[in-house]
């Protein structure tokens, strides 16, 4: 059984975000680079099942499609625990040409479970995954809380509305994974920082691919209007006002 | 040309989402001056089916065979795609819920057709086709061009109005092919929590963060709730410890949602959090510290200690319910 981890590159969450270039461009000066954190959650999931010999995991690798500045991403994934990495030397231009460049890299190389996230922190699209399945023509179940392997299948955990279903899946497949899927990223010991540079690396030049959407600009969410208080020791002016003048309840 | 909406149902029937996703279609067909046609998939009584032609949509498929037994995101891809081409779809539209992001990135490559993911308004602009979205998790919005000719979109829930407006739409119900050996996803089991409204469903949301103390202390969260006929949620610290179960966990790494009303009670308002629930029509704050950024966020507010408000609270809702 091998596993990949698709893993992309995105600003630290608590990054305010500005803009250059006519908000054409995000600046990124200042920011600190992280893994995306479903993609480090699922990566420290596939870490555990490699952990139990009895699940017969022989390679836990990460893939990402990113230009040369994203590599000390790719670095910590392997300083966290895996085997190789490969990164398709290209910059993002949309969902489905991220997703173009992520099937051609794989294709021939018999991976039997793919891991995505159910959404970057940056362009929060939820789309990759998805996209990625149909290019290979795998399954994919989205939406994945929980994964375990038995017996040579994969059985996931999959949320629904006011509920959960447990798949048993074929494989090869995509699983889209979101909230449940690990407890607590796997944080990089010294010994993974120091053994992570000597890991395989592969970088794969990109194929011509057409990305179907295009920026036109980014803005700033309008600020919101002062916030009413309320006294504290009269609460039913507040349930007055969200009948009243707010017209909610 | 059409626009085609994808309705999901739940065992046979519809909800709030799904005619909001009609009206979202509907009004796309006008831009376009062309006609909204709405696609179940599976067995729905004829009187649901006619619920979504109050919406606006000129037509009604309902996609059968006895094959279906349950989602299958490769066979839902297929029966979709093939609608939209027999019916020349434009755009096809479909919730930004679990079963649309399972479904709409893979339609997208299927159709070779760009891809709209949460989208919470109309196009701007129809040529070039125009949408505007949330980005980095509510920090900025972005506009995006959609350049193929056909285009799917996905609606972020409780985004949009519900519009009625019947056309006595033709309703058929349409045999389609069913690859059951292609089910590569087996359902072995379905665990179902029944009686809750659902948080992602849900019009008001109460919501509590660490400064409630202890999981003993949800006592008055739980009841305000049930008076106003809201749903529960909580911070991911809550949920960590375990105080709440994880279906509550609203923000960046947990759900995502957009209530009319969302109470955000002992919630400092972290980035992570809000990026959760900043959609929401209108947020209210109880916090003990004047500067929480919460009440940044938040359009009415009390500086108070929740165990004093919150009961309060409860006992005003009582008496303007008259209960
Ligand atoms: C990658 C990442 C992802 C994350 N994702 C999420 C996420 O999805 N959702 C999420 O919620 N968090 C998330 N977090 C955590 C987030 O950063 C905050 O730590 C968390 O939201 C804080 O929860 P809180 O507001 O309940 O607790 P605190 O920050 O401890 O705030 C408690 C608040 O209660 C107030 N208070 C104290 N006593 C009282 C009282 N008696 N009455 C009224 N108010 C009182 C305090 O003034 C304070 O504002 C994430 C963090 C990271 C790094
Ligand atoms: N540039 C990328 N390289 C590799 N994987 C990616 C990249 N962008 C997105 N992904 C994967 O797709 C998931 C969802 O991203 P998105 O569809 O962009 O919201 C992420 O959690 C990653 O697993």
């Amino acid at each position: 059984m091998k596993i990949l981890v698709c893993i992309s590159h995105v600003p630290d969450t608590t990054t305010k975000v500005k803009f250059i270039d006519d908000f054409k461009k995000l600046d990124s000066t200042g920011i600190q680079w992280v893994i995306n954190p479903w993609d480090e959650l699922s990566l420290t999931r596939a870490l555990e099942l490699k952990d139990d010999a009895a699940n017969g995991v022989t390679s836990v690798s990460v893939i990402h499609v990113g230009p040369a500045a994203t590599e000390p991403t790719i670095r910590k994934a392997l300083a966290i625990g895996a085997d190789d990495a490969v990164r398709v030397n290209a910059d993002p231009k949309d969902a489905y040409y991220v997703a173009a460049q992520l099937a051609n890299a794989i294709k021939g190389d018999a991976y039997d479970l793919i891991l995505c996230g159910i959404e970057s922190s940056d362009y929060n699209g939820s789309t990759v995954g998805g996209m990625l399945a149909e290019f290979l023509g795998y399954p994919s179940v989205s939406s994945v809380s929980g994964v375990k392997l038995e017996n040579g299948q994969v059985v996931v955990i999959r949320e629904i509305d006011g509920g959960k279903e447990i798949i048993s899946a074929e494989t090869p497949l995509v699983a889209v994974v979101q909230k449940g899927i690990a407890r607590e990223p796997r944080i990089a010991a010294m010994r993974g920082i120091m053994m992570a540079r000597t890991k395989p690396l592969k970088v794969v030049e990109p194929v011509e691919v057409d990305a179907l959407t295009e920026l036109v600009a980014f803005e700033m969410p309008k600020p919101r209007a002062a916030c009413k208080f309320v006294d504290p020791e009269n609460p039913k002016q507040l349930i007055e006002l969200l009948q009243n003048e707010a017209k909610i309840i | 040309m059409s626009v085609l909406i994808f309705v999901e149902n739940w065992d046979g029937k519809f909800k709030k989402l799904s005619f909001e996703l009609v009206s979202y279609g509907a009004k796309l067909a006008e831009m376009y001056a062309t006609e909204a046609i709405a696609l179940t998939i599976g067995n729905v009584e004829s009187s649901e089916l006619v619920r979504l032609g109050k919406y606006g949509a000129g037509r009604i498929i309902q996609a059968v065979n006895p094959g279906i037994t349950s989602f299958d995101s490769q066979n839902f891809t297929s029966v979709i795609a093939g609608f939209a081409l027999q019916e020349n779809a434009g755009v096809v539209v479909l919730s930004n819920n679990n079963t649309g992001k399972a479904i709409a990135p893979r339609l997208s490559v299927k159709l070779k057709a760009g891809l709209g993911a949460g989208v919470s308004k109309l196009p701007a602009t129809i040529s070039p086709f125009v949408i505007y979205k949330k980005v980095f998790s509510g920090n900025a919005y972005a506009n995006f061009i959609i350049k193929t000719d056909i285009k799917v979109l996905t609606l972020a829930q409780n985004s949009f109005e519900l519009i009625e407006n019947d056309r006595n739409a033709v309703i058929s119900q349409v045999q389609v092919d069913w690859n059951s050996a292609g089910v590569k996803t087996k359902v072995n089991e379905v665990q179902k929590q029944d009686g809750k409204i659902l948080l992602t469903d849900a019009d008001v949301v109460i919501s509590g963060g660490r400064g409630m103390k202890s999981p003993d202390n949800w006592g008055p969260i739980l009841e305000f709730a049930e008076l106003l006929g809201a749903a529960t949620a909580c911070s991911r610290p809550v949920s960590d410890e375990g105080w709440r179960p994880h279906e509550e966990h609203t923000g960046q790494t947990g759900k995502i949602i957009a209530p009319n009303l969302y109470f955000a009670i002992g919630i400092s308002g972290a980035t992570q959090h809000l990026a959760g629930v900043s959609s929401s029509k209108y947020i209210v704050a109880i916090n003990t510290d004047k500067d929480a950024p919460i009440f940044s966020a938040a359009q009415y507010g009390i500086i108070g200690d929740a165990s004093k408000v919150l009961p309060k609270l409860v006992e005003a809702v009582r008496e303007i319910k008259g209960k």
